[in-house]
C-alpha cells in the first residue's frame, strides 16, 4: 500500500512539485529570517568580542538616563588614578560619539542616515582599540585620523589623503594616516573616524572627559578580582564592569532589537505558510476527487479505510518534507534578498558569513511538514469515504461532507468571532503583544470564515467579475465564465488563497492612506513656520547642534528662528522626553493647544506638561517635578501649564521647559527642530546651514512630504513582504488550473474537434483563471477595507481617519487580474497543445 | 472572420465536376503507420475512396481493421503517413493547425460515442456552441428547427446531466448539424446506447441525410446501424475489402464474416 502511494506520487511528480512550491516559499521566508538575524547577531558578537579581546575591565560613568543624547563621562584625571591601582597592567581612556565623515563633494558618507562614529585611540596603547589597522599608522595630533576600510574603498581614500569630518562643532580636515577595520565585520553603512584621544575630546566637545577607561589586568589577576578592587577605589557614580559582562550586555541589547525584526519577518513567513496551507488543501482535495476511481479500486481490492488514509497522508508527508528541505535552502537566498531589500530602503545591515543554525533547520523543516500534513488531513479523511462501488461507476465523486449543512453557521460564527477578536485587540491598548495577539487570531478566524462561506459567493461574484470575459472573450470567454462556477468549492478555495494576500495589502494601503492624511493634517496644524530645520538622517531620534539654530537666526531676512531643544531625563521614575523652547518666539512658529495654567508665559521658571501626562501622574498646576539628567544633575521645576499634545506625529510631546532652564540643566543641549519664519530664501537659509551637515532644511510642505516618504518606505517594505503570499497563491492558481485542464482533457479534445482554435483554448483558460483571481480580489479588497475600518475606528480618538486609497485598490485589482493571467500561462499552454485525437480518447 | 480556405483542384484522375452528385470527400492512397522502422505497425495501407454529396456511408470492419484510423484521417484529426485527403476540394495536407481548426468549424461535424456535451451548458447552448466558437450568431429559426427535428423542444434548457443518453446523443447530432458542415462524422454513435435509443439515433441520422442532403460518414460495428446506409465500406487489415451499396443487416453480417475470415 505504501509502495502504491509512493509510486503514484512519482507518477504525478509535476503536480507534487507544484504543490510543494506553495510550502517552499513560506518555509524559505522562515529559514531566511533566521539566517539573516543569526548572521546579524554573529556580526555584532564578532565586533563586541574583538573590541574587548584584550580588555579585562571597563570603567565608565553610571548611566542615569538611558537613550539620552548626552552620555555621562568621567574626568580624564581618573585614568591616572586607575593606572596607579595594583593589579592594573595597562589602562587607556577613550571618548566616542557621532562623528560624520564628509566626502569630497561635501555630502555626508554613511548610508541614508549618515551614520558614523568617531573615537580616540591612544597610539601608545593600541591593544584597547576596537579596530585593527590594515595599513598605515595610528593618528597622532590634531590633524590626523584613521578611517574604516569600507569608506576608504568605496570613496577612494588612501593613506595620505585629506578627509573632512565633523561632530557638534565646525567641519575639520584631517590627513588619513591609516585604514582600520572592526573585528571581522562591517556594520552596515557605519563610518569610523579614529583620532588620538585629545583630538577626539576636542572634536566631540568633551575636553578633559573620558567616556570609558579600558583596563588590562596584570597576569594572575582575574577581571572579577580587578573589578572588585576598582569598585572600592573609585567614586560611587562610576560603573565598573568586566569586559565579558560588557560584551554580553552589548550582545543582549542587540539580540532584543534583532528579536523585534525577527518576529516582524516571521509574521510574513507565517502568512505565506497560511496561504500555502490553502493551496495544499485545495490541490490535495482535487487530486483525491480525481483519483476517486483509483481509490475505490484499491478499496475493492481489499484496502481498508485506514490504509487509504495512510497512503494519502504519506503523500502529503513526502511533499511536506521535500518542500521544507528545499525551502530551508531557498532561505539562504531569501536572506540575501531581505538584506538587499533593507539596503534599498536605506537600512544597511551588518555583514558576516551566513549562519545556518541547527535551530533554523529544525524549525523550518518541522513547521513546513506540519503545515502540509495539517492541510492534507481533511482531504485525506474525505478520501477514505470513497465507496468501493465508485470503481465501476462513471464520474465517481467522494460523498459530500456530513458537516456540509453546518458550514454556513460555522463560517458565520468564525467571522463574528474574528471581527470581535480584532476589535478587542485594537481597543486593548497596552503592550504590542496584547494588541497584536487577539488581532492576529481574529484575522486568521475571519479569513477562515470567509473562505468557508466563499463557495456560496462564487456564483454571484463570478457573474459580476466575469462580465468582461463574457462580453469581450467571445465564445471562449463565455465558456470560461461558466467553467469558473462549475465547481464553486474549488474556485472558492483557490480564490481564498489570493484573497488573504490581497486583503492584507488592501489593509496596509487603507491604513497607510489614513495615516498619510492624519499625519499631514496634524503637522499642518502644528507647524506655523515657513521652514523647518531638523536633524539629517533619522528625524525621530536625532538632534543637531544648537549652533545651527543660531546661524539661522542671524541670517538676514529671518524674523523668527525658534529652536526646540530636546533630550531625555529621568522624571517620576521613567525616562521622559524633555523639550526646551523659547517662550518669547515659539508661539509664532508652532501651535500649542494650551489647556490650563499660565501657558507659555510661565515657562521662564516652570514646566508645561501634556494634559494626558498630568492626568496619568496626578499632576496639577503647582505640582513639582524633579528632572534628573544623564550626568546625574537634578532640577526641580513646578508645573505651570498643561497642553494637549498632537495625537499623531506630535513634534513636541513631553515635558516642555524654557530654553534657558534647559541649557542650564542638560549637559550638551542640542536642537530637535528650529522653526524659521521670515522672508529669507530657501537658498540663503541653506547657505547658512552649510557648515552643519547634521542639520537639514526644508520648507514646511517639503518637510511634511518627506515625513510621508518615510511612511511610504514602510508601506513599500510591507507590500514587498506581502507579495510573497500573493506569489504563493499564484502557484495555487496554476495548480488548480492545470488539474482542471487535466480533468477536462476529453472535453477540450471535443471542443477542438468542433472548431475551437488553439487561441480560443488558451483564451478560455486565461479568462477562467482571471475570473478566479478577480473573485479573490472581490473577497479580499472589501475584507482589507473592513479590517482597516475596524482599526481606524478603534483609533479614531488618535485622529486616524478612514481614507479609501482608490489608486491602491485599482492597483490591487489589476495585480489580481495580472496574477490570474500569469497563472494561466502553463495550463493554457497545456490546453492548447493537446493532441485532439489523444484527448478524445482520454479516459 | 476567416478568409476563404485555399481551394485545390481535385486530383485529375477523379471524376470531373458535373458528375451526378459532386464529390464532397475524397481520399487517395491513404496510409498510416504507427511507430518507427522495424517496429512500425501499419494501420491503414493505401485506401482510396470518394464520397458524394448526400451520401450516408457506413464503415465497418473488425477491431484493428483501421476503420477508426480512416475516419480520423478523413476528418483531419490525424495526419496520414502517405496519401491525401480532400474535403470539398481542399487538400488537408496543405493546412496548418489554425486552418484545420477553421476547416473543422465550417466543413465538419462530429458525433461521438460518449456524446461529449459540455456539462455546464444547456442542450441548446451545446447545440449553438460550434457557431459561437466561429464567432457567428446562430440563426434563431435554424436552431429552433434543429431542436425540433431532434425532438428536444421541451428539453432545450436542460443540462446534459438532466438528459437521458439518447437525448444527449440527439443534442450532439443537432450540434454536428448546426454549422451545415460538408461532412458529418459519427464515431459509433449508438455504441453507448440501448437498442431503442440507438434506433432513434439511426433514424435521426438517416433523416438528416434525406432532409438536408447531409453527407455523413459513420463508423460502426453494429450491422443494424450499417443497414441504414447508402453504402457500406468493409475494412480489413488496413485495406478496403468490400464496397457495397445499400444492404440488409443479414448481408452485412455475412460480408463481415467473410472479410474477417480471410
Amino acid at each position: 500500500m505504501m509502495r502504491v502511494a509512493l509510486k503514484g506520487l512519482v507518477r504525478r511528480r509535476t503536480r507534487a512539485g507544484l504543490t510543494s512550491l506553495a510550502v517552499v516559499l513560506g518555509v524559505a521566508m522562515i529559514s531566511g529570517t533566521f539566517v539573516l538575524t543569526d548572521t546579524i547577531q554573529r556580526a555584532f558578537t564578532n565586533v563586541f568580542d574583538s573590541a574587548y579581546a584584550k580588555t579585562s575591565v571597563i570603567v565608565s560613568a553610571r548611566q542615569v538616563v538611558r537613550e539620552s543624547a548626552a552620555h555621562p563621562t568621567v574626568p580624564a584625571s581618573m585614568l591616572e588614578q586607575v593606572r596607579s591601582q595594583p593589579g592594573v597592567a595597562a589602562a587607556a581612556g577613550s571618548v566616542g560619539d557621532t562623528v560624520r565623515l564628509i566626502a569630497r563633494d561635501g555630502t555626508v558618507i554613511g548610508g541614508g542616515n549618515g551614520e558614523g562614529i568617531g573615537f580616540g585611540i591612544d597610539p601608545a596603547q593600541p591593544r584597547f582599540s576596537p579596530i585593527a589597522l590594515t595599513s598605515g599608522t595610528w593618528a597622532r595630533g590634531p590633524r590626523e585620523v584613521v578611517i574604516d576600510s569600507g569608506t576608504a574603498k568605496e570613496h577612494h581614500y588612501a593613506v595620505g589623503d585629506v578627509i573632512a569630518a565633523k561632530a557638534d562643532g565646525p567641519v575639520r580636515r584631517f590627513t588619513i594616516t591609516g585604514i582600520g577595520e572592526l573585528g571581522g565585520a562591517t556594520i552596515g553603512a557605519l563610518t569610523i573616524a579614529a583620532f588620538d584621544v585629545p583630538t577626539a575630546q576636542a572634536v566631540l566637545n568633551k575636553p578633559g572627559r573620558l567616556d570609558e577607561i579600558d583596563i588590562a589586568a596584570r597576569q594572575g589577576v582575574t577581571p572579577a578580582q580587578l573589578a572588585r578592587r576598582l569598585t572600592r577605589a573609585l567614586p560611587p557614580d562610576t560603573e565598573i564592569r568586566t569586559a565579558g559582562a560588557q560584551a554580553r550586555e552589548g550582545a543582549r541589547e542587540v539580540a532584543s532589537s534583532i528579536g523585534t525584526v525577527r518576529t516582524f519577518l516571521l509574521v510574513f513567513g507565517g502568512i505565506a505558510l497560511f496561504v500555502g496551507a490553502f493551496v495544499i488543501f485545495n490541490t490535495i482535495s482535487i487530486t483525491v476527487a480525481q483519483r476517486a476511481r483509483e481509490l475505490a479500486t484499491l478499496r475493492t481490492l481489499g484496502a481498508s479505510r485506514r490504509q487509504v488514509l495512510r497512503s494519502v497522508l504519506l503523500e502529503t508527508l513526502v511533499i511536506g518534507v521535500l518542500a521544507s528541505v528545499i525551502g530551508l535552502l531557498a532561505g539562504l537566498g531569501i536572506a540575501k534578498g531581505l538584506d538587499a531589500l533593507f539596503a534599498a530602503l536605506g537600512a544597511d545591515l551588518p555583514q558576516a558569513n551566513m549562519v545556518l543554525a541547527g535551530r533554523t533547520v529544525a524549525i523550518s523543516v518541522v513547521t513546513g511538514t506540519l503545515v502540509t500534513i495539517l492541510a492534507g488531513l481533511i482531504p485525506a479523511i474525505r478520501a477514505t469515504r470513497v465507496p468501493p462501488i465508485s470503481a465501476v461507476r462513471e464520474g465517481a465523486l467522494p460523498p459530500p461532507s456530513r458537516l456540509a449543512p453546518a458550514r454556513p453557521y460555522a463560517a458565520g460564527a468564525m467571522i463574528v468571532l474574528g471581527v470581535a477578536g480584532i476589535a478587542d485587540g485594537v481597543l486593548a491598548g497596552g503592550s504590542a503583544s496584547a494588541v497584536l495577539a487577539p488581532m492576529g487570531a481574529g484575522t486568521v478566524l475571519l479569513f477562515l470564515g470567509v473562505a468557508l462561506i466563499a463557495r456560496h459567493l462564487v456564483r454571484p461574484l463570478a457573474a459580476l467579475v466575469g462580465r468582461p470575459a463574457r462580453s469581450l472573450g467571445g465564445a471562449a470567454g463565455r465558456l470560461a465564465a461558466q467553467n469558473a462556477v462549475r465547481n464553486p468549492g474549488r474556485t472558492a478555495s483557490t480564490a481564498a488563497a489570493l484573497m488573504i494576500g490581497l486583503a492584507l495589502v488592501t489593509f496596509v494601503a487603507t491604513l497607510g492612506a489614513g495615516m498619510r492624511h492624519s499625519f499631514a493634517d496634524s503637522l499642518n496644524r502644528q507647524i506655523r513656520a515657513g521652514h523647518v530645520v531638523s536633524p539629517s538622517g533619522n528625524a525621530d531620534a536625532g538632534v543637531f547642534p544648537a549652533a545651527a539654530g543660531r546661524a539661522i537666526a542671524e541670517t538676514p531676512g529671518v524674523t523668527v528662528a525658534s529652536s526646540v531643544r530636546s533630550d531625555k531625563a529621568r522624571v517620576l521614575g521613567a525616562t521622559t522626553d524633555v523639550f526646551g523652547v523659547d517662550p518669547a518666539t515659539i508661539g509664532r512658529v508652532y501651535r500649542f493647544e494650551l489647556r490650563r495654567g499660565s501657558g507659555l508665559r510661565g515657562l521662564g521658571t516652570g514646566a508645561m506638561v501634556p494634559d494626558s501626562y498630568a492626568e496619568d501622574h496626578g499632576l496639577t498646576i503647582g505640582s513639582r517635578l524633579t528632572l534628573q539628567t544623564a550626568n546625574g544633575a537634578t532640577r526641580r521645576i513646578p508645573v505651570t501649564a498643561t497642553y494637549k499634545a498632537a495625537p499623531v506625529e506630535g513634534l513636541i510631546s513631553g515635558i516642555v521647559i524654557g530654553q534657558a532652564a534647559f541649557d542650564r540643566t542638560f549637559p550638551q543641549p542640542r536642537n530637535a527642530y528650529t522653526f524659521v519664519a521670515g522672508t529669507a530664501s530657501t537658498a540663503r537659509l541653506a547657505g547658512a546651514l552649510a557648515p552643519f551637515p547634521d542639520a537639514r532644511l526644508d520648507t514646511k510642505a517639503a518637510w511634511i512630504a518627506n515625513d510621508q516618504r518615510e511612511l511610504d518606505k514602510t508601506l513599500v517594505l510591507l507590500y514587498v513582504l506581502l507579495a510573497l503570499s500573493v506569489v504563493v497563491s499564484l502557484f495555487g492558481m496554476v495548480n488548480t488550473m492545470i488539474l482542471s485542464v487535466l480533468e477536462r482533457t476529453r472535453e477540450l479534445g471535443m471542443l477542438r474537434a468542433i472548431g475551437m482554435s488553439r487561441r480560443q483554448a488558451r483564451r478560455m483558460i486565461r479568462h477562467e483563471s482571471v475570473i478566479t483571481a478577480l473573485i479573490g480580489a472581490a473577497l479580499g479588497l472589501p475584507l482589507g477595507v473592513l479590517l482597516a475600518a475596524i482599526v481606524t475606528g478603534g483609533l479614531a480618538d488618535q485622529g486616524l481617519g478612514l481614507h479609501l486609497p482608490a489608486g491602491a485598490l485599482l492597483a490591487c485589482t489589476a495585480v489580481a487580474a495580472l496574477a490570474g493571467a500569469l497563472a494561466a500561462i502553463p495550463p493554457a499552454r497545456r490546453a492548447s497543445r493537446l493532441d485532439v485525437l489523444h484527448a478524445l480518447q482520454y479516459e | 472572420m476567416p478568409a476563404a480556405l485555399p481551394q485545390r483542384r481535385l486530383d485529375p484522375h477523379e471524376p470531373p465536376d458535373g458528375a451526378p452528385a459532386p464529390v464532397r470527400l475524397a481520399a487517395c492512397d491513404l496510409s498510416r503507420s504507427y511507430g518507427e522502422g522495424a517496429t512500425a505497425v501499419a494501420a491503414l495501407r493505401g485506401v482510396s475512396v470518394t464520397v458524394a454529396e448526400g451520401e450516408l456511408t457506413a464503415v465497418m470492419g473488425p477491431s484493428g481493421s483501421g476503420k477508426s484510423t480512416l475516419m480520423h484521417l478523413l476528418a483531419g484529426l490525424d495526419r496520414p503517413s502517405a496519401g491525401e485527403v480532400w474535403i470539398d476540394r481542399t487538400a488537408l495536407s496543405t493546412l496548418g493547425d489554425a486552418e484545420l481548426t477553421r476547416l473543422r468549424r465550417e466543413h465538419i461535424g462530429f458525433v461521438f460515442q460518449f456524446f461529449n456535451l459540455l456539462p455546464m451548458l444547456t442542450a441548446e447552448e451545446n447545440i449553438r456552441l460550434p457557431l459561437e466558437l466561429a464567432g457567428r450568431t446562430p440563426p434563431r429559426e435554424w436552431v429552433d428547427e434543429l431542436i425540433a427535428a431532434v425532438g428536444l423542444g421541451d428539453r432545450r434548457r436542460h443540462r446534459p446531466s438532466e438528459l437521458s443518453g439518447g437525448q444527449q446523443q440527439r443534442a450532439a447530432i443537432a450540434r454536428a448539424l448546426v454549422s451545415r458542415p460538408t461532412v458529418v462524422f459519427a464515431d459509433e454513435p449508438t455504441g453507448n446506447l440501448d437498442s431503442r435509443a440507438g434506433g432513434e439515433i439511426l433514424d435521426l441520422l438517416r433523416d438528416s441525410v434525406s432532409r438536408y442532403g447531409q453527407t455523413t460518414m459513420m463508423v460502426t460495428h453494429d450491422a443494424h446501424a450499417a443497414a441504414i446506409a447508402d453504402r457500406v465500406l468493409f475494412l480489413a487489415d488496413g485495406r478496403i475489402a468490400r464496397d457495397l451499396g445499400p444492404s440488409t443487416a443479414h448481408t452485412i453480417l455475412d460480408t463481415l464474416q467473410e472479410v474477417t475470415g480471410r
